[in-house]
Order: structure tokens, then C-alpha cells, then sequence
């Protein structure tokens, strides 16, 4: 399987050029805040319609891959994460470019994001069929628990205060109950704003939530943006790969994590990135440093989220599901070109499909010297620019994408109502992640938790529905252990040391 | 499509549009024609609007740009329509059940009467689907079991008040069975369900028998004839049920589009709809045709009005 000639039919020239062109064209779409992976794909759709199926989807994956790294860049050099996949790489990525290694986390991102693009793709290439059935095993109830399993990893997410952010998760679950329900369609939280009824959208939220704050903070203080420890701003190749070397372990739990979190069809890279960070927190020995700018947050963040595209692939091509929301699009563009995605798919049109993969392991591969080369620019304009014409192009940039996600103004005037209030609740000591993940989450949860009461009542007990299934109770022993780890830690350390350190507080 | 045929369609046109004497009409399309998609990308509305885009630059000479309003089930578009530019560079997509039941439920900024559609050119027939192993292997088995145990039969579906909703309340009122639906965010996760056996069958639509193919097993389909592609799955009618319905997508225009540009355009959507190559493409992904043109189009909506209507009073979801 995956033999041989494939791989030379992905190595045609054309086939490069696409893999090459979609790649440069994703990081640069990807890091611009508000455009999407998905919105890239989108983008590209209709010019594949005119390409052979395995160029088409070569091209396709390119893009999303590039997209889903380039999120990396705004996260650490704005703060902003520039795709939802990117949310946790803010946590350590933003403190390292303040801290003068901007540089430095460009690097490590570019390289998780190739090794767990590999490890994505490599999945993809050699298991496919029997892991789609991973897909499968996951019904309404172990959405619901791991939606909860992500609620509880805002406890231990690392900034600020532990009890704001769970004040700010629960803020975000109620914002994402405004609109129509998906399940049962009852209205709420809508008042007399009819343009709330669609609920309020993650992306726009997301650049309102992240980039506003960073802005008006650019505007209020008269320090330059970012300063650089070096002031040539180089690759720092020899440091990241130690880096990565040291970490190496952590690289492949997470991108396992990513490919198994993106072959099920809602869950996605934010999730990904999310379970990869905190589980890499909890193994790491430098646990008390993540969340002011330690490599090995990036590492986990960026490995899984880029794990996640291969994963996703998974269900698309061998169920017709798709894994991702980008897949969803790539889905409807493989029915237009007439090729019916199934477990046949594997054997009847391996040509088409082993091309692609071979194809996605290529992008992947020249994700390396592309995102390298884009990085660089991107840290040395983001310092070079001066705040007079950064901050304008930014929020232009804000404006665009939010308008962008459904070329509609309501979002934008989500996106900055959402904006100025996180700048007062910053203020305040509240952070943004928890109140996205909350956003996020709470929509999984929700849905997850009423159908499981249908089916459940249906069947006749809801409580063991809840919890007399394997794998939900494998994730309820995650979120006991996930509530109860640090509180044992740092039980553990005041006996060793007689007192908590006063970070050790903080970090709940 | 050879080039006397094509010849004569150009004559034909161009003999209508002198007859109807029209100075607006009479070029129309000589731009690029503007087409809302009131979903995202890769749903049936856009699968169908992308399949319908190179027939219509064929035919006409001028391209489709399509383009994605998603929000609010659709409702976020229609409540726009009225408000845009009425000269024919601007359709959109409009869709039944929906634009029906939303303005029934609640205040979405529209009315039904305010969406003029020009053409409903296909349906998704609504099919009743369970996975390959399941012990319902007819109608027959699955009403059977749904009489013994009421309420315990699981069925999910895209969205709740949806074309899928819908059927599977007409059907359990057809049979006298009372089934559990189960509402998901759209026919992906809803057929993730199906698959993974979370419920016991799925409310769904031909188009997804195509896509799933022998993974699933279709009891029937809500068309008057089986449906060309699915020759193995029967008709409700076959065994008894007076089901015939599903999703219908059509093309909308601002209500003070001139009639001869709505005229000329539903002209165009129904060559569109005649092309072979189009049906093949069409059917293959397992949609039905439908050509509900301007003669039709008043007598089709009084029908799904009142028909949709007394369900939706039925189902208790008509806002008081």
C-alpha cells in the first residue's frame, strides 16, 4: 500500500508547484488574523474544479496544512491566535516573543508543525481504515465528556488567577448559548437583535476577544511593540532543534493526540492543541514555567495542531464524514469532481488516493523552508513596522475578517463589541482563552448532552447512557484526574518544601 | 450538446426575448450574474449551484460568481434579499422547507411571500436509512419494530423543524409509530451517528445513500418513481405510505427584479436543467430533478404553504 509509484506521480512538477504554491499561499492567509483554514480552503475550491482529482486535493490539503501553521505566527508575534487552531499557542508563544525570543518560537512552531504534519499524514497514509473507525466509536455522550474534559483544562491552563478563569469559561458558556439552539431551536439570549439568531460566531469572537485588547494596549503605551534580544533576528535552527530534541517525547504524545482528536468529526485542532498542551504540562519537569513562555507549550500546541489535518483526512476519505470543518468544504469538492469517498475508496481509486498523500507529505515536508523563510519576514516586520502603521493594518485586518467569515457587518459589530469588553475585563485580571474555550466548548457540550438524554431516554436509562460506556468512562477518569492533579501536586510540594511557593498558588 | 442544437436554442432565445419586447431583457446576461448562497461551502446548495455554474457559462457566455451568506439557517440572507440590487446580477438560493417554517416560527425578518423564486430546479428526496447490518431490512420490519416498542427507536437527523424533522413526523404519523428523533448539527455529524450506531437509523436524504453508499442500507425514498441511481431502494408509496417530498433548492431574486429579466433567467435555469450532462452529474450525486418554472411556480407554493403549514401546527412549532 502507498507504494512507490505513487509517490512519483505526487513528485510531478505540478504537482509540487500546487503543493508548493498552496503551502505559501496557506501560512500567509493562516496568519493573517480572522482568515481561516477553513476560509482558505474555501477560497481555493473552485479553482480546483478544472484540476485532476489527486492535483485538486494535493492543492487543497496544501492550503490547509500551510493555514492551519501560519495561525502559529499572530499568536506569538500579536497575541492573536490567527486560526482557532492556534488558541493554546498564545499561552507560551506570545510571552517568548516579549521576552525577545519571537525568533525562537517562529522556529520551534515551523518545526512541530512539520513533525506532527508528518506524523498526521503518516497515520493517514498507513492505518486510515482501521483508525476511521475511531470515528465511530464516538457517539453524543463522549462529545459531551470531552467537551467537559476541555472545561476543566481552563483550571489548569496557567494565567492569571484560577477562579477568573473559570468566571471567564462560564461567561463563554453563556455566549454560546445566544441564538437558535441547535438542538430543540428554541431562541435565546437574542432580545430584539435579530442578527444574534445565527449565535455568536468563534472566529469573529476570537480576533474581537484576542486582537482588540492587543491593540488598544498598542495604542495606550508608548514602548515599541516587541524587542529583540539579538537585533538581527536569525533562524536560531541549532537552539530549536535542541529544543526539540530535548522534547522529543512530547512531540510524538502530541501529535498522537492531534491525529486521534482530528480523525473525530467536531471535535477539531483547537481541541487538539488544547489536550496535547495540557497533557504536555502535566508530564513536563518545567511544568511551573509553562504559561510565561516555555518552548515545550509551543511544541505540544503546534505538533498536534498540524496532526490534526492528516487525522482529519481519515473519516473524510475512508467514511465520507468529514473529520474537520475545512474537510467539510474538501468533502464537497471531491462530489463535484464525481469521486464517492468509502471504505472502497482505498482500493478502487488508490491511485487518486495514495497520490494525495504522498502529495500532503511533500507540502508538509516544504512547510519546513517556506515557513522558515515567511517567518523570518513576518518577525522582522512585525518589528521593524512602526506602531503608527502596524496598528492601523491590523485593525483593518480585524474589520476584513470578521466581515469575511459570512460577508456579513453583524459580525463585525460582534467583533468589536466582544473586543472592547475583553479590554475592560483584561483590565480586570480576566483572560481571553477561557472565555473562547467556553464559547467553543460549551456548544459541543451542549449538543452532546441533550442528544445523549433523547437517546438515552429512548433506550431507557439516561444515566447509563452517561456513564455505563467505555470510553466515556475513560474520559471521566481523564477529568478526575486532569481536577485532582494539581491540587495532589501541590499537596505533594508543601510537603517536600513545609510551603507553597506563591506560583504554585496561583496555579490552582 | 452539438452545435445545430445549440444554434437553435440561441435562435429560440433570441426569438422569446423579441417577442417579450424587452430593452432590459434582451442582453441579459451580459455580466457576471452574482449567486448567494445563503449556507457555507459544500453543502447540497452549493454542490448544485457549482454544478449548474459551467452549464450556465455555456450557455449564456457569461460566468456565476457564487458566493457564501451563511447565518441563521439561511434566514440571515432571505431577510437581505429584497434589500439588494433588483437586476437580475443578483440570485440567490432559496430552500424548502425553510423558507416556509422560519417565518412560521418566528420573526426572521421575512415572510414567505417576500421570497420571489424563479425556478426550484432540484429536491433531495427524503429517505429513510439504516446501516448494512441492521435487523430492519424492509419498511415493513422497521414499522413493526417501532409498533412494539414505542419511542425506542432512535433516529437522527440534520437540524430540528428541517426537512428531516419533518418527514420523520409525517411518517410516524403515516404508520402510527412513535419514533425518537434526534437532531445534529447537519448531515455530516448526523450520518457519523448513523454509522457509529449511536441510533438506530437516520432521517436523510437520497444524497446521502449516494455518499455513504454500502455502508448503509436505504428502506425507502419519498419519490413518486425510485429514483434512477438507487434502482434497489423502493418508494413509501411502493409499500403504502403517501410520502413524496424532501429538501427543495430553487433561485430566488429581489422582488422588484423587471419580470422579463426574472422570465429570461428562469428560462436559462430550465436549459440549465435540461442539459443531459448536468442531469447525469446531478443524479449521480443522488439528487432528483425538479422544473418548477414561472407557469408552475403559483399553484407549487400555495400547496407547500398550506401543506407545511398544517404540519408545522401539527408539530405545535407555529409561533403564538
Amino acid at each position: 500500500m502507498g507504494g512507490l509509484e505513487h509517490l512519483l506521480a505526487a513528485l510531478s512538477p505540478l504537482n509540487l508547484l500546487l503543493a508548493l504554491a498552496g503551502v505559501a499561499a496557506g501560512t500567509v492567509i493562516g496568519a493573517l488574523p480572522g482568515l481561516t483554514a477553513t476560509m482558505a480552503v474555501a477560497v481555493l475550491v473552485p479553482f480546483t474544479f478544472s484540476m485532476d482529482p489527486a492535483a485538486a486535493l494535493i492543492a487543497l490539503g496544501a492550503i490547509y496544512t500551510g493555514a492551519i501553521y501560519g495561525g502559529a505566527y499572530a499568536a506569538i508575534l500579536l497575541n492573536t491566535p490567527g486560526t482557532p487552531s492556534a488558541i493554546a499557542t498564545t499561552f507560551d508563544g506570545y510571552p517568548m516573543a516579549r521576552a525577545g525570543r519571537g525568533d525562537l518560537a517562529l522556529t520551534l512552531a515551523c518545526l512541530a508543525s512539520v513533525a506532527g504534519g508528518l506524523v498526521g499524514a503518516g497515520f493517514l497514509l498507513l492505518l486510515a481504515p482501521p483508525m476511521a473507525t475511531v470515528a465511530l466509536k464516538f457517539g453524543p455522550v463522549e462529545y459531551f465528556w470531552l467537551a467537559v474534559f476541555g472545561l476543566t483544562l481552563i483550571a489548569s491552563l496557567g494565567e492569571g488567577s484560577t477562579v477568573k478563569g473559570l468566571i471567564g469559561g462560564c461567561l463563554g458558556l453563556l455566549l454560546a448559548m445566544v441564538g437558535v439552539a441547535e438542538v430543540g431551536g428554541d431562541i435565546r439570549y437574542v432580545g430584539d437583535f435579530k442578527s444574534l439568531l445565527g449565535g455568536i460566531d468563534i472566529v469573529s469572537a476570537l480576533i474581537g476577544l484576542y486582537c482588540v485588547p492587543v491593540l488598544i494596549e498598542l495604542v495606550a503605551t508608548p514602548a515599541r511593540h516587541l524587542e529583540s534580544v539579538s537585533r538581527v533576528a536569525g533562524f536560531q535552527l541549532r537552539e530549536a532543534g535542541a529544543l526539540i530534541a530535548r522534547a522529543k517525547l512530547n512531540l510524538a504524545r502530541s501529535s498522537v493526540i492531534g491525529t486521534v482528536v482530528g480523525i473525530l468529526p467536531g471535535a477539531g485542532g483547537s481541541i487538539a492543541s488544547l489536550v496535547a498542551y495540557s497533557e504536555a504540562k502535566r508530564a513536563s519537569a518545567r511544568r511551573a514555567n509553562f504559561g510565561k513562555g516555555e518552548p515545550e507549550g509551543i511544541v505540544a500546541t503546534e505538533s498536534a495542531n498540524n496532526a490534526t489535518v492528516g487525522g482529519g483526512f481519515i473519516p473524510t476519505l475512508v467514511l465520507g464524514i468529514p473529520g474537520t470543518p475545512p474537510d467539510a468544504i474538501i468533502l464537497g469538492a471531491l462530489l463535484v469532481q464525481g469521486i464517492r469517498t468509502g471504505p472502497t475508496l482505498f482500493t478502487d481509486q488508490a491511485p487518486i488516493v495514495y497520490t494525495f498523500v504522498w502529495g500532503l507529505i511533500l507540502a508538509t515536508l516544504l512547510m519546513l523552508p517556506v515557513g522558515l523563510l515567511i517567518g523570518r519576514f513576518a518577525f522582522r516586520s512585525i518589528l521593524a513596522i512602526p506602531k503608527a502603521v502596524l496598528v492601523p493594518s491590523v485593525a483593518l485586518l480585524t474589520v476584513l475578517g470578521s466581515f469575511a467569515v459570512h460577508n456579513n457587518p453583524h459580525e463585525v459589530q460582534q467583533m468589536v463589541v466582544l473586543g472592547v469588553a475583553a479590554w475592560v475585563l483584561g483590565r480586570m485580571g480576566f483572560s481571553a482563552s477561557p472565555i473562547v474555550l467556553g464559547l467553543i466548548l460549551g456548544a459541543i457540550a451542549e449538543r452532546g448532552f441533550v442528544q445523549g438524554q433523547l437517546i438515552g431516554g429512548a433506550r431507557g436509562s439516561v444515566w447509563a447512557e452517561f456513564f455505563g460506556r467505555p470510553i466515556s468512562l475513560g474520559i471521566i477518569a481523564f477529568i478526575l484526574l486532569g481536577l485532582l492533579w494539581p491540587w495532589w501536586m501541590a499537596r505533594r510540594a508543601r510537603r517536600r518544601s513545609g510551603a507553597a511557593g506563591p506560583a504554585e498558588v496561583g496555579r490552582g | 450538446m452539438t452545435r445545430s442544437y445549440r444554434l437553435t436554442l440561441a435562435t429560440a432565445t433570441a426569438a422569446a426575448a423579441l417577442a417579450a419586447g424587452a430593452a432590459l431583457a434582451a442582453g441579459y446576461p451580459e455580466k457576471t450574474v452574482n449567486y448567494i448562497i445563503p449556507f457555507g461551502p459544500g453543502g447540497e446548495s452549493d454542490i448544485s449551484a457549482r454544478l449548474q455554474e459551467p452549464v450556465f457559462k455555456r450557455l449564456t457566455g457569461q460566468t456565476v460568481a457564487i458566493q457564501y451568506k451563511p447565518g441563521a439557517g439561511g434566514a440571515a440572507s432571505w431577510a437581505q434579499l429584497n434589500g439588494m440590487a433588483a437586476d437580475g446580477y443578483t440570485v440567490m438560493g432559496t430552500n424548502l422547507p425553510h423558507i416556509v417554517l422560519q417565518p412560521l416560527q418566528k420573526d426572521v425578518g421575512y415572510q414567505t411571500d417576500d421570497i420571489t423564486t424563479v425556478y426550484w430546479f432540484h429536491f433531495t428526496p427524503d429517505a429513510l436509512i439504516v446501516t448494512a447490518d441492521s435487523p430492519y431490512k424492509t419498511l415493513k420490519d422497521f414499522v413493526d419494530a417501532a409498533k412494539k416498542a414505542p419511542g425506542s427507536i432512535t433516529l437522527s437527523g440534520s437540524g430540528t423543524n428541517s426537512a428531516n424533522h419533518l418527514a420523520q413526523q409525517q411518517f410516524d404519523k403515516m404508520a402510527g409509530i412513535k419514533t425518537t428523533y434526534v437532531p445534529f448539527g447537519g448531515t455530516g455529524p448526523s450520518n457519523t451517528a448513523l454509522l457509529g450506531k449511536q441510533v438506530s437509523g437516520s432521517w436523510g436524504y437520497t444524497t446521502v445513500q449516494m455518499q455513504l453508499g454500502a455502508q448503509v442500507r436505504c428502506l425507502a425514498v419519498a419519490m413518486a418513481q425510485r429514483h434512477p441511481k438507487l434502482p434497489d431502494c423502493p418508494t413509501f408509496q411502493e409499500q403504502g405510505f403517501e410520502l413524496v417530498g424532501g429538501a427543495y433548492r430553487g433561485v430566488a431574486v429581489p422582488k422588484s427584479t423587471p419580470a422579463d429579466v426574472q422570465a429570461k433567467l428562469a428560462d436559462i435555469l430550465a436549459r440549465i436543467n435540461a442539459d443531459p450532462e448536468f442531469i447525469r452529474k446531478m443524479e449521480d450525486g443522488g439528487f432528483a430533478m425538479l422544473d418548477v418554472g414561472p407557469d408552475k411556480m403559483a399553484g407549487f407554493m400555495a400547496e407547500v404553504k398550506a401543506r407545511y403549514g398544517a404540519l408545522a401546527r401539527e408539530m405545535g412549532i407555529v409561533k403564538k
